[in-house]
């Protein structure tokens, strides 16, 4: 009796363990050549280094680093459907593709003097780059970055070339942005790759400096830095054109110093209301898609920069601007009260959730640090040394619209 | 006098790359008159380094060497070859007098997202700045 249980436990025991070695042997982390998934993987921009960390969060490790990758200043990066490849936009006009799961670079193209971000299409097949000289936008093939389309950005007035700011992918196989200097929004619709249409439509306001897509594709939101509100285009209804919203959010009243541009990529969507970075003032606004009227507006720390929801959209993390910048604040979304505060460290440039958002990504530039959070008891798990880490992006951004 | 400086002012289309020079109001141009006397001294003295080391110390230096690469370089580009702010390597702002870009850094560029950054830095640091520009100190320097 007790030998054939011990007997049935031994046999029960073996093949596990024998599975558990060739599985810890297929999956060795170290090797660029193991057979894996890429769920889980992510990269971090080392800014100054013009490298690129390769992490994966189900250890919270990096694998391994991409180097030459120029001027990564401002860089940020969106993956193939797949997973497996990274696109990165750099300041420096450089437009790489990276496989994270060799870990090397794969082509990189200079396609500008000076760029400031990108967008892969609906079909994945099609990348996009906004440049800021010459001011326009170019269109690129993701397998082989061949140039595909080239759109500068001459503003309808004549005043010559627009900086391009707010790029992003829209169902359709569309692409949306926005002309800063001449206050314009622009959708080009790729369903034709060979004879792409432009729709402009001018007039949205001054200065135009980020641009947002909701994540059912259904509203492109443009900030005005030039004006007391901001641009939105309902994608269902672009016959509509371009109508202001939270027209007067700062009531007038005199801006503060802003030492840093709010990004609206992290514009956050949670429950049924939209969290938006105010400018010039130290809160983050409330608003209902759809009627766009303020449903609320919490104080924060600073001038945030970023406000992104927790994937369940309970929680909004909110990181600041120069010179407030080592503070992170966690506002609870359906009490709209701040519940948390810490401070990671100075100059907390970024902050991504994973798939699920049971830990979130930190990056503390002057810490030379990415550190990651548990979310719920808002303890630091680890932290993994990176040179002057910015932005963190993970592949689960690769099926999501407008990221 | 704090809120008369923070007033959002608009300009127009073309006028904005301009907005130099625009965008010094009078009440300004008193204050710079007003300070003459710092503005020969550092009109002189931006030329040499030795004035503006001898004012500011090493460890100040770095710090504002590493603000202007990072913070300034947000907009500015990390190289400060330009980006959302104009490019401001030497050869773009050799024609420009130091006060003028002293008080541009000082008081931001209304209706611009140029901010003012006198809540942040003394006017001698930014005419460290200036000088560090001009005569481009953050290529010597690595990140
Ligand atoms: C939030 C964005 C932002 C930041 C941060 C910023 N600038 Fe600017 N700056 C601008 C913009 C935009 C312009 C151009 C304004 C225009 O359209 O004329 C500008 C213009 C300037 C100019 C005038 C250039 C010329 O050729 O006339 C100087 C000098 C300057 N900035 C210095 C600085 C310094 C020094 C810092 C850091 C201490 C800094 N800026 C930080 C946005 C910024």
């Amino acid at each position: 009796m007790k030998f054939s249980s011990l007997m049935a436990i031994t046999l029960l025991i073996v093949p596990t363990l024998a599975a558990d070695q060739a599985w810890g042997q297929a999956s060795d982390q170290s090797s660029p050549n193991a057979t894996r998934g890429t769920g889980d993987l992510g990269l971090v921009i080392e800014r100054a280094s013009g490298s690129l960390l390769v992490i994966e969060t189900s250890e919270r490790t990096a694998l391994g680093r991409i180097e030459g990758l120029g001027d990564l200043s401002h860089a940020s990066a969106v993956f193939s459907r797949d997973g497996r490849y990274g696109f990165i936009f750099g300041r420096d006009g450089g437009l790489s593709k990276v496989d994270l799961l060799a870990r090397r670079l794969v082509r990189r193209v200079v396609q500008s003097g000076n760029s400031i971000g990108g967008a892969i299409s609906q079909d994945g097949r099609l990348v996009a780059v906004s440049n800021y000289k010459p001011g326009g936008v170019k269109v690129f093939d993701a397998v082989n970055l061949d140039l595909v389309a080239n759109i500068p950005a001459q503003a309808s007035d004549g005043s010559g070339l627009s900086k391009v700011v707010g790029l992003a992918d829209a169902p359709g196989q569309r692409f949306i942005f926005s002309l800063y200097d001449a206050g314009e929004i622009w959708v080009a619709d790729f369903s034709d790759r060979a004879n792409f249409k432009l729709h402009k439509y001018p007039n949205i306001g001054e200065l135009p400096y980020d641009g947002l897509i909701t994540g059912d594709g259904h509203y492109y939101i443009a900030g005005l830095f030039g004006e007391d509100g901001m641009a939105m285009l309902d994608l269902w209804r672009p016959d509509l054109g371009v109508r202001r919203i939270l027209d007067g959010y700062g009531r007038g009243e005199e801006k503060l110093p802003v030492y840093k541009m709010p990004h609206l990529e992290g514009w956050a969507r949670a429950g049924d209301v939209i969290f938006l970075p105010a400018v010039g003032r130290h809160e983050v606004l409330v608003v209902e898609p759809g009627s766009w009227r303020e449903v609320g507006r919490i104080p924060v720390h600073g001038q945030p920069i970023f406000a992104v929801a927790r994937p369940d959209g309970r929680q909004v993390w909110v990181n600041f601007a120069h010179p407030l910048n080592d503070t992170v604040q966690v506002i609870d979304v359906p009490s709209l009260k701040i519940i948390h505060e810490f401070k990671p460290g100075k100059a907390v440039l970024h902050l991504e959730f994973t798939p699920r958002g049971e830990q979130v990504w930190i990056s503390v530039r002057d810490a030379d640090r990415v550190d990651v959070y548990d979310t719920e008891s808002f303890q630091r798990l680890t932290s993994l040394p990176a040179k002057k880490p910015s932005g963190i992006f993970l592949t689960a951004r690769a099926n999501r619209i407008g990221l | 006098m704090v809120s008369g400086h923070f007033r959002f002012r608009r300009s127009g289309g073309e006028a904005r790359f301009a907005g130099l020079w625009d965008a010094i109001e009078w009440p300004a141009i008193v204050r710079m008159c007003t300070m003459a006397f710092s503005t020969m001294v550092l009109t002189a003295g931006l030329a040499n380094s030795a004035w503006a080391e001898g004012n500011i110390s090493a460890q100040r230096q770095q710090e504002l060497l590493y603000l202007l690469q990072q913070d300034c370089g947000s907009c500015h580009g990390l190289t400060l070859k330009g980006g959302l702010g104009s490019p401001l390597l030497p050869i773009n702002l050799a024609g420009k007098p130091d006060a003028a870009l002293v008080e541009v850094i000082m008081q931001g560029l209304p209706g611009t997202p140029m901010p003012p950054w006198r809540f942040l830095l003394e006017e001698k640091e930014a005419a460290w700045l200036v000088w560090a520009l001009k005569t481009g100190q953050t290529m010597k320097a690595t990140p």
